[in-house]
């Protein structure tokens, strides 16, 4: 194998799992050693600078970096990373004053943004300290998109919501609020230099062709749809027998939402098996709480109406079978079908784009599936000056890769309103220092604890069901956040290895409580995978080599399961091994977003 | 600022036949200097108990005082120890040998520790065969106090002091087979792959195993002038051959070439196997092992490897009759036989 390459700084930003599994690409690592630091402003604004969001995201993320979490292969269960966002945000001080100034004088652009979601918010924030003109619009009274409509206030505070939409509408935008853009061309006629496009995934789907469907519509209600109007207070309450449709996130919002306003009764009903629903393990795990029962393996069949009134639906049992090339299909077992009675019923069985909005001569494509044709780096449309981002560009997702998407968005707006070439992007920025201060002294605390993950305390269930706006989760207390950031490997902290200043003496070999250095032959990566210490297995992690050392060997490191320790460095003789941290930043069209 | 090992471990360490992965036969963490050849040894210890299955509380470490001798801490953490005098290794190594014959004995000891303030208990211990593994950590200085020569210092050897050393130095692979010594070795701390199989092979010999390691003293003895630095051992090392430990019931997969081949069967039934680069050396012939090194010596080079090996020897408690019973476990009727057995015994004198 060539050595490997760390200059570039990809090597090292995968080494990151967390960071590298977020979309936003958000610092974790750095943010948690602030949590443990008590520095909660600072962990905020590192936060807050690359996913704009903290204390929505530390509430309702779907935590793409839990998974990744490398504490995840060394035993059972991750860092609680998500939970300790909301620390950061809980604890903070007022940050207004490290806000990025606006500048009073604009630079002559303007754009407008559709949608007043994570999305295009996220495009403002980037945009408006650079001078630009902004107006956004949005269909709905207030902005904050679909974190607002469907995010149910148990979960989510208003307040939280309120506070982190407020900092951006602060920044001087311009806002179009209860109106819904009916045409794009409209846009276009007007004076925007760009338009960005960040309107969801507003459609929820339905079950048209399930028999008794229209004859029960008054108490079948689209989960998405249902969700808003709960929001926004247009609903206040439902049937005390409800069914909820679907396996997904939406899914377990509605249920719990149904328990709070009414629902005595309500039960999940999926077609799949429960382990392969959609929804997040912990998202089931807080309806299981709350006394939902699941029932799993079920198609609808029939929704059943009597004298005009739905009183149940009727399922077919199925079961999961997989075909060779592991396909799975739902066979019915042949039972009788089941049916189950309810007063009202929610379909929550996934969402769709829908653009009846955009005309369809104004040159921008769309593919087979109504989904607009981007580049995938740049959001561009096919109308250069039209930008996609959130749900709208690749179909539904969720916040935090809303989030990502505008911020690349911004990147390309600015370069195209600048006449450069969008697919030019400037670097990300990095940073790699030593972290080293004496012989067992490191600037990070590198021992590392045997505590197990702390569980985030909950209010007490009896009132949490009576009140739909009172928050569930009461958040980590600072000891409990001090404990849980301790958990955290620091795999920012690179163990960095300098080929000539090795003179092979194996201390790093024998202290590493993993095995996880190796002095070898050079061989083809597969052949080098399978003759290390212990096996390197895990192809998604990387392994370091060095370049060739004094005895014709390379050090061979797998990345896999390194504690990031710094005992290697500690007890090298030469120095040839350090911790050094570091720190990827995404490139953002404002370099410096916080002050 | 922490020194812990942490206590995780990698999830796929291999197991042995006793159901433990390595981490059952660490010790404390080192405190001695970051790249000392001694902790290298410590890991190759470990590995060699863990791969031959030996029960941690069946082992005792004996030491005598040095940078050496504070190892035993360093592995085997679930073992028997006893850090003895200076030098004395040897005495309490053997009372707890005729104490208790059943346990597996590890000495470590120095090269000050054997070859100047040890020398008399070493030689004795030597002749009389003792059931151990006598393992020298031989780095050429006296690093606990501050990198002084020592009696291993090859002449005009110089370390971090800067003077050249002016003494003969103590060869203690020839003056173990000049002294009787069964199992004779030297390696390198720095060469796992051959220190690992002479360990296994050393335990499993029954009778006195000596290997004497070099192990360069990173703190005062690893100069550009110094015999026994990483830099200078790597060059002028030349080895015997490759060993390969066979323990007892695994069959013997590879093919040998005979001409090249020594094949030596242990009291237990294991199986060494040296692969020679001397056709010449025979590792059941004393002249032949003290020749080599002393051909090798003559033209700058360090011979490593297995040198000698008698496996058919008598230990210590053959050549004196003991019981095969440990006299531990004997209770005090056996032990004080008695007033009749005593009034037996002197009548036999009569």
């Amino acid at each position: 194998m060539k050595p490997t390459d760390i200059k570039n700084p990809e090597y090292f930003h995968q080494v990151v799992d967390c960071q590298y599994a977020c979309p936003a690409h958000t610092p974790v690592p750095e943010y948690i050693r602030l949590i443990a630091q008590q520095r909660y402003t600072d962990a905020y604004m590192i936060n807050w600078e690359s996913n704009v969001f903290p204390g929505v995201l530390g509430r309702t993320c779907d935590r793409p970096c839990e998974p990744a979490c490398r504490r995840g292969r060394v035993e059972a269960e991750p860092v609680a990373i998500c939970r300790l966002k909301r620390v950061a945000a809980d604890f903070k001080d007022d940050i207004t004053s490290r806000l990025p100034d606006i500048p009073q004088e604009k630079n002559g652009r303007k754009v407008a943004l559709v949608g007043a979601g994570p999305a295009s918010l996220t495009v403002a924030r980037d945009l408006a300290p650079l001078g630009y003109e902004l107006e956004i619009y949005d269909e709905q009274p207030i902005a904050g998109g679909f974190m607002r409509s469907q995010i149910p206030s148990f979960r989510l505070p208003e307040t939280v919501l309120d506070e982190e939409v407020g900092y951006i509408l602060d920044m001087g935008l311009t806002t179009h609020l209860n109106h819904y853009v009916d045409s794009l061309k409209g846009l276009l006629d007007q004076d925007y230099d760009a338009i960005f496009v960040g309107s969801g995934a507003p459609r929820g789907r339905d079950l048209p062709d399930l028999p008794g469907r229209q004859e029960g519509d008054a108490s079948i209600h689209i989960g998405i749809d249902w969700l808003s109007n709960v929001a926004f207070e247009h609903i206040e309450k439902i049937g005390k027998r409800v069914i909820v449709l679907g396996g997904g996130n939406t899914a377990m919002d509605c249920c719990r939402t149904a328990r709070r306003v009414g629902g005595e009764d309500v039960k999940v009903i999926v077609r799949s098996p429960f382990e392969s629903m959609k929804a997040s393990a912990w998202e089931k795990e807080d309806a299981i709480h709350e006394g939902i029962p699941f029932v799993d393996n079920h198609v609808p069949l029939e929704f059943v109406v009597e004298d005009g009134k739905l009183v149940g639906m009727r399922f077919e049992k199925v079961s999961a079978v997989f075909d060779e090339n592991g396909k799975r299909s739902l066979v019915p077992t042949g039972e009788e079908p089941v049916l189950f009675p309810c007063d009202e019923v929610l379909v929550a069985i996934g969402q769709e784009n829908a653009f009846p909005w955009i005309e369809k001569d104004i040159g921008i494509e769309f593919d087979n599936w109504g989904m607009p044709v981007l580049n995938a780096q740049t959001f561009q449309s096919s109308c250069a000056k039209v930008f996609f981002g959130g749900d709208s560009a690749f179909g539904p997702e969720n916040i935090i890769t809303a989030v990502a998407h505008g911020h690349q968005a911004a990147v390309s707006i600015d370069l195209f309103c600048d006449g450069k070439q969008v697919n030019q992007r400037p670097p990300p920025g990095t940073n790699l220092l030593s972290t080293k201060m004496g012989i067992h002294e490191w600037s990070y605390d590198n021992d590392v604890t045997t505590d197990v993950r702390k569980i985030v305390p909950l209010v007490e269930l009896t009132s949490a069901l009576q009140n739909r706006t009172m928050e569930v989760e009461l958040g980590f207390d600072a000891q409990a956040a001090f404990d849980e950031a301790e958990r955290c490997l620091n795999c920012d902290v690179q163990t960095v290895f300098t080929d000539d200043k090795c003179i092979e003496c194996d201390a790093c070999v024998d202290i590493c409580p993993m095995d996880c250095i190796n002095f070898i032959e050079n061989n083809d990566e597969p052949e080098l995978r399978q003759s290390l210490r212990v096996k390197a297995v895990n192809a998604s992690q990387d392994i370091y080599v060095s370049g060739n050392l004094e005895t014709g060997r390379v050090m061979v490191k797998d990345e896999n399961v390194c504690l990031h320790c710094g005992l290697c460095a500690e007890r090298c003789p030469t120095a040839a091994w350090d911790m050094q941290q570091f720190f990827y930043q995404v490139t953002k069209a404002a370099p410096l977003c916080i002050k | 600022m922490t020194y812990h090992r942490p206590e995780f471990r990698h999830p796929d360490l291999p197991t042995n036949d006793l159901g433990y992965t390595k981490k059952q036969y660490e010790g404390a963490i080192s405190t001695l200097c970051a790249g000392c050849g001694h902790d290298s040894i410590s890991a190759g210890i470990i590995q060699a108990c863990f791969e031959l299955s030996i029960e941690p509380h069946k082992v005792a470490k004996v030491s005598g005082i040095g940078c050496s001798s504070k190892t035993p801490t360093y592995f085997l953490g679930s073992s028997h120890g006893f850090n003895s005098v200076h030098g004395r290794m040897p005495s309490v190594a053997t009372g707890a040998n005729l104490a208790n014959r059943e346990l597996t004995y590890i000495g470590v000891s120095g090269d000050g520790d054997t070859a100047s303030i040890g020398m008399g208990q070493f030689a004795h211990v030597v002749r009389r065969n003792l059931n151990m593994l006598y393992l020298v950590e031989n780095n050429g200085c006296y690093g606990l106090t501050k990198g002084q020569d020592s009696a291993t210092a090859d002449v005009g050897s110089m370390g971090k002091k800067g003077t050249p050393n002016p003494f003969e130095p103590i060869d203690l692979c020839t003056l173990a087979l000049e002294l009787g010594a069964t199992f004779v070795a030297r390696s390198f701390s720095g060469d796992k792959e051959q220190l690992v199989p002479l360990i296994k092979a050393a335990l499993s010999h029954s009778g006195f195993a000596l290997i004497d390691v070099i192990s360069p003293c990173v703190t005062f003895n690893n100069t550009t002038t110094s015999t026994k630095s990483y830099e200078f051992v790597r060059e002028h090392i030349e080895a015997t051959g490759k060993t390969d430990f066979i323990p007892v019931r695994q069959e013997i997969t590879a093919d040998y070439d005979p001409g090249f081949t020594q094949e030596v069967t242990l009291h237990d039934g294991s199986v060494i196997h040296l692969y020679k680069e001397d056709e010449n050396l025979d590792v059941h012939n004393r002249l032949s092992a003290i020749q080599a090194i002393h051909e090798r010596k003559a033209k700058g080079e360090i011979l490593t490897g297995l040198l000698y090996l008698d496996p058919d020897c008598q230990d210590l408690h053959e050549i004196i009759g003991s019981v095969e019973k440990p006299l531990r476990d004997l209770d005090e009727t056996a032990l004080c036989p008695g007033n009749r057995s005593l009034e037996a015994i002197n009548d036999s004198l009569r």
